[in-house]
């Protein structure tokens, strides 16, 4: 079971007062005010990168202080390497295990 | 019996304590620190089980946690129902006055069982025999195969009633776990104590001291006694040191979090009553900064044929009852060999009076041990093989014959040894199931042909030491041990002292093994003609199984081990694994690393369910959330049904009334008098701020900015997906404040989907939410009679149609009460929520139930108000809906502000599929026969592919499928809603309901609007 640092609590706390809200930096199209077509549209809505290595995610300390805020895990060993406020930049790269594609073929997933 | 196997002298067991308790039946005595094998060995017992498939008889083969044959059936406690524990190992089982012990899997009894025969039947019940049979006929498998199958496979029984026994939890934090208080766990401990950091030494056996209780050799000048007992009073001074015995460490989670489960009765007398308020188990939840598995290695054995006799036993169990208990295997041994440090029990044995032969397959053996043998006398056979064992119920014999250079054929004349046991032993596999579990890897070290822990995982962070490290000499374990103490603190930043550097007695270990691998001993018949050459003992896999396998190209582990059965069951191949893995390297040719391991899963040993549930089961086990009226409800009868967490009414019959007659009392009281529902539930969220309706105008499909204070409005949630999530009606409270309702099981998702967009998408808005669920109470009364009661309870405010409108709520004093109206209504007829404070929701309950006595007011729970609404077409979300149904779908585009600028789930509803003519739509269904209630689920198909007989040959297309269906008094007759292709424009085509039993009931699609379809109840 996880330990994960909530970034507004300043404490380290086990996974079950947490849940797991997907893929961080991931803004609304629609926000940014690019009129986009279906397919792009769709796959905003239905497509996460998943990725195998170290990936950016958004998580819920839903069991204490209700925010949402964006994680830093090697999905590989669950090893939580920073946690951050929404908002905030980053402090360390996505990137995937060797041998993983880099980015998700939408076009060829569709055949 | 007399315990005629037990030395005069020795052992770790009290003399002074006779116990006595029975196997099948039989009464034996043993001593107090026996365990149930030791004790049934110092009777002669030899024949403990029957083998899973086969029914061969079987054996003790171990003296510890991973013995797969001699599995037993045990009480925990004197009562006779839900105390006994199947699949107990009897070499784990600390005897007890008073413990009753079974076999298991022998039918009728274990000396004759009728099984048996299945092992003259093994040629046509090979590998993947039970997936093979899948193949027949489904008719012959499940008339025949499956039941013959079930009645002869297996293992114990698990008892068929509730556990009684006690269990509880335990929470603990440490800097420093050591796993196993062995030498090498005993050194890391001192040197972790010296630090101050928090440590935790687990050890799952009775005492401390580790292979020292079976080997006791001297360290740092001490008897092996001595030392332990040292160390132990060492850490029992040091406060910051908690030393649990009886606990077995069973699994590692992320980041270190460790299961340990704590035996704590399991150990002493059974008492003739149950007074005893202590837990039987404690099961421990660790979470640890650094683990220090110091959990030692098990010897694993030769594979030969008819190695599964009883009486064939590791080489280090014979050594473990002769030290530990002062238990005599039998009177001529057999030992069968590979490496220097088996031999040990082969001395150990000479000088505890057997009669010793060595077989050791090694085509020369040096070293202090064999040195030792030789000059006692011992007959050593080396370069030779152990060709096959005699004997049925016993071993009493053994063929041994010698081989050719490489050990792949015999090479000589045949010789037949005369003994009463076999002690054998292929080398010794390091115990790394807590290492795998963490996620780490494993390496092979082809030295001592074992796999040994890779690099630990730096999210779950582990470190080996001793022979769980693959260091098999003592003087290295003791050194390891401190060593990796060391190192888990630095990497913790705390500082160490010196370390504590101790040694054993030189000449006590050999020091290193000098192995042979050979997994799979000659013979002069192959593997698959004569007797069978047992892998895995627990499971029935013999090396032809293996074999076969592979022949009908099984390649990966992982598939080998589910067709052949290999490694599963309760000890999840910790004696097989290795030697099966050695056996498939030679078939397929390829090296151990290459095939790898099996996944290794918590727990590592079998864990009592009941310890898990600890103090919640039954009702504990979940949350159960009630409501302020709950207690009238059950005083009055109510059965419940369960909705999230909540116990809702579900109907209230009256003594001897169905379950369809009483919600049709119910229904029928609302649409002709009044009728009250407990609607306390519903989630309720204050969404409140400067910009709460913008947020509102942008989280529902319709338009909120203008809504009126002291004005209510229905709302339809959507994802971004487009499909419908929730609905509720919202009133605006003022201004800058609405309270929303949501559907009672959507309440915590909706709040955490309306969080998520304030918080990372609209950080701009002023708006905060605040969940009041719980805060209110809720009546919901119903009814033509719901204005004339509510009007001699309220004198505050003007209720009159005009004066108080449908969809409006006001402030108000309800029976003396601060309240809050609304008139809304899910019934469709005229109806008000009265909205009281969480602590004033019973008084408001009863007194309108006093007052509505006149109007005979009757309560109504969920089932009634789900057909109430569904007589008017109302979606329950979740049960019309199920995420791929869009407002469209439901023909709620009324409800979709297209011009708004935007709101979740806008954009998706102009793709083009959201608006295929072709989607599932919502209707309503009416069957030919008015009396006929569909069942909820059912499949409508067209006119023309109705089928023609019960059981089909050829499916048919799928029209659509009934999601509500009841019998409706309002309507006289059946009505039901569901999902039908392009429903919409087909109401009037009549469809068919096939029935399970044949008949195909004609329906008619149509409204879904059953009762006063121009609402003019509600607005009455």
């Amino acid at each position: 079971m996880l330990l994960i640092r909530c970034p507004y609590c300043e404490q380290e706390r086990p996974e079950v007062e947490f849940s797991f809200a997907h893929q961080a930096h991931k803004p609304r199209p629609e926000e940014a005010g690019e009129p986009l077509d279906d397919h792009a549209w769709a796959r905003w809505v239905y497509y996460q990168k998943n990725i195998k290595g170290v990936a950016h995610e958004r998580w819920n300390h839903a069991g204490g202080c209700r925010k949402f805020f964006n994680v830093v895990r090697d999905t590989v060993t669950s090893e939580i390497i920073a946690t951050y406020r929404s908002g905030e930049t980053p402090p360390v790269e996505e990137s995937r295990v060797e041998g993983e594609a880099l980015s998700f073929d939408y076009e060829q997933a569709e055949g | 019996m007399t315990q005629e196997f037990r030395l005069p002298a020795g052992g770790r067991i009290d003399r002074s304590e006779l116990l006595s308790f029975t196997f099948d039946g039989q009464t034996y005595i043993g001593y107090r620190g026996d365990t149930v094998a030791s004790a049934l060995l110092a009777n002669g017992v030899h024949l403990v089980g029957r083998s899973f498939k086969y029914h061969r008889p079987r054996g003790i083969v171990s003296a510890g946690v991973e013995e797969p044959n001699a599995l037993i059936d045990c009480n925990v406690t004197a009562a006779e129902k839900g105390t006994r524990e199947a699949n107990n190992r009897a070499t784990f089982t600390e005897l007890r006055q008073g413990l009753t012990t079974k076999s298991v899997n022998a039918f009728p009894n274990l000396n004759f069982d009728i099984g048996a025969i299945n092992a003259v039947m093994a040629r046509f019940i090979p590998a993947g025999f039970y997936y093979k049979s899948f193949l027949v006929s489904t008719t012959m498998w499940h008339r025949l195969i499956e039941p013959v199958i079930r009645r002869a496979a297996g293992l114990g029984v698990s008892d068929d009633v509730a556990d009684i026994s006690r269990y509880d939890a335990h929470y603990q934090h440490a800097d420093v776990v050591i796993v196993g208080a062995g030498p090498t766990g005993l050194q890391a401990a001192r040197t972790a104590a010296k630090s101050g950091a928090r440590v935790i030494l687990v050890e799952q056996d009775t005492e401390c001291g580790g292979s020292l209780l079976r080997d006791p050799v001297e360290i740092d000048g001490m008897d092996a006694d001595l030392w332990v007992a040292t160390v132990e009073a060492e850490l029992a001074q040091a406060d910051n040191v908690r030393v649990m015995t009886r606990t077995t460490l069973s699994g590692i989670f992320d980041h270190n979090m460790l299961t340990a489960l704590e035996r704590v009765t399991d150990h002493l007398d059974i008492p003739e009553a149950d007074g005893d308020l202590r837990p039987r188990m404690r099961w421990h939840r660790i979470r640890a900064k650094q683990v220090v598995l110091a959990t030692g290695a098990f010897e694993r054995p030769l594979v030969f044929r008819n190695n599964d006799l009883p009486g064939i036993m590791f080489a280090s169990a014979v050594e473990t009852y002769l030290q530990r208990y002062g238990v005599k295997t039998g009177e001529q041994g057999l030992f069968l060999i590979n490496n220097d440090m088996a031999l040990s029990a082969a001395i150990k044995a000479k000088e505890a009076g057997v009669e010793v032969t060595v077989v050791d397959v090694r085509s020369e053996s040096t070293g202090p041990y064999t040195e030792r043998l030789q000059a006692m006398g011992v007959p050593f056979f080396t370069n030779h093989t152990l060709v096959e064992a005699k004997g049925t119920k016993r071993v009493k014999g053994a063929v041994i014959a010698p081989m050719n250079g490489d050990g792949t054929a015999i090479a000589g004349e045949l010789q037949t040894i005369e003994c009463d046991f076999i002690g054998s032993s292929s080398g010794y596999n390091p115990i790394v199931h807590l290492h795998c579990q963490s996620g780490a890897k494993l390496d092979f070290d082809p030295a001592t042909a074992c796999f040994v822990p890779g690099a630990p995982v730096s999210a779950t962070p582990t470190i080996s030491a001793g022979g769980a490290k693959g260091l098999f000499s003592l003087n290295d374990a003791l050194l390891s041990g401190a060593d990796v103490a060391a190192q888990a603190l630095d990497a913790i930043g705390l500082a160490h002292g010196e370390k504590t550097v101790v040694s054993a007695s030189e000449e006590a270990h050999p020091g290193s093994l000098h192995i042979r691998h050979l997994w799979l001993l000659p013979s002069d018949k192959p593997t698959s003609k004569g007797g069978k050459f047992w892998v895995d003992f627990q499971n029935d896999v013999t090396a032809a199984d293996l074999e076969l396998a592979v022949r009908e190209n099984f390649r990966s582990v992982e598939h080998i081990k589910r067709y052949t059965t290999l490694g599963m069951a309760t000890d999840q191949g910790k004696t097989s694994n290795i030697n099966a893995l050695g056996i498939l390297s030679d078939v397929l040719g390829v090296t151990i690393p290459d095939i790898g391991t099996t996944t290794f899963r918590p727990p590592y040993t079998p864990t009592t369910f009941g310890a898990i549930a600890g103090r919640e089961p039954g009702d504990f086990l979940d949350v159960a959330r009630t409501t302020p009226m709950h207690d009238w409800h059950v005083e009055h009868g109510a059965l419940f049904e369960d909705v999230g967490q909540w116990k809702r009414a579900w109907y209230y019959p009256k003594p001897g009334e169905t379950m369809h007659a009483a919600v049709d009392r119910e229904c029928r009281a609302v649409r002709e008098s009044l009728g009250i529902l407990d609607a306390s539930t519903l989630g309720k969220i204050i969404v409140k701020g400067p910009d709460a309706a913008e947020f509102l105008n942008r989280v529902y499909t319709n338009k909120w900015m203008k809504l009126g204070i002291g004005r209510c409005r229905y709302g339809l949630m959507l994802g971004e997906d487009g499909m419908i999530m929730d609905d509720g009606v919202s009133a605006r409270v003022a201004e800058d404040e609405f309270l929303m309702t949501t559907t009672t099981g959507g309440a915590a998702g909706v709040l955490s989907h309306l969080e998520d967009y304030l918080q990372t998408e609209w950080t701009d808005l002023k708006v905060y939410l605040t969940s009041v669920t719980e805060q209110w109470a809720v009546a919901s009364i119903n009814g033509p009679k719901a204005r004339d009661l509510l009007a001699e309870l309220c004198e505050d405010v003007d209720l009159s149609p005009d004066a108080f409108k449908f969809m409006e709520w006001k402030d108000a004093t309800v029976a003396g009460l601060p309240a809050r109206i609304f008139r809304i209504s899910f019934t469709g007829d005229l109806a008000f929520e009265i909205n009281v404070p969480a602590d004033k929701g019973m008084a408001l309950w009863t007194a309108l139930i006093t007052a509505g006595a006149k109007y005979g007011i009757t309560p109504y729970g969920t089932e009634a108000m789900h057909v109430l609404r569904a007589e008017k077409g109302f979606i329950i979300v979740g049960q019309d809906t199920d995420g791929s149904l869009n407002p469209y779908d439901m023909d709620m585009g009324w409800i979709v502000g297209k011009d708004k600028a935007d709101f979740i789930g806008k954009r998706s509803l102009t793709r083009k599929d959201m608006s295929e003519p072709l989607r599932k739509q919502y209707v309503g269904i009416l069957t030919e026969d008015p009396k006929e209630v569909l069942p909820e689920g059912a499949q409508l198909v067209n006119l023309t592919d109705a089928p023609t007989t019960a059981a089909p040959k050829e499916p048919v297309p799928m029209q659509g499928h009934v999601s509500s269906s009841y019998w409706s008094s309002a309507a006289g007759r059946s009505i039901a809603l569901g999902l039908v292709k392009g429903g919409l424009a087909r109401k009037g085509e009549t469809l068919v309901v096939p029935m399970p039993d044949g008949r195909n009931v004609k329906v008619t699609l149509g409204d879904t609007v059953f009762v006063d379809a121009v609402g003019a109840r509600q607005h009455g």
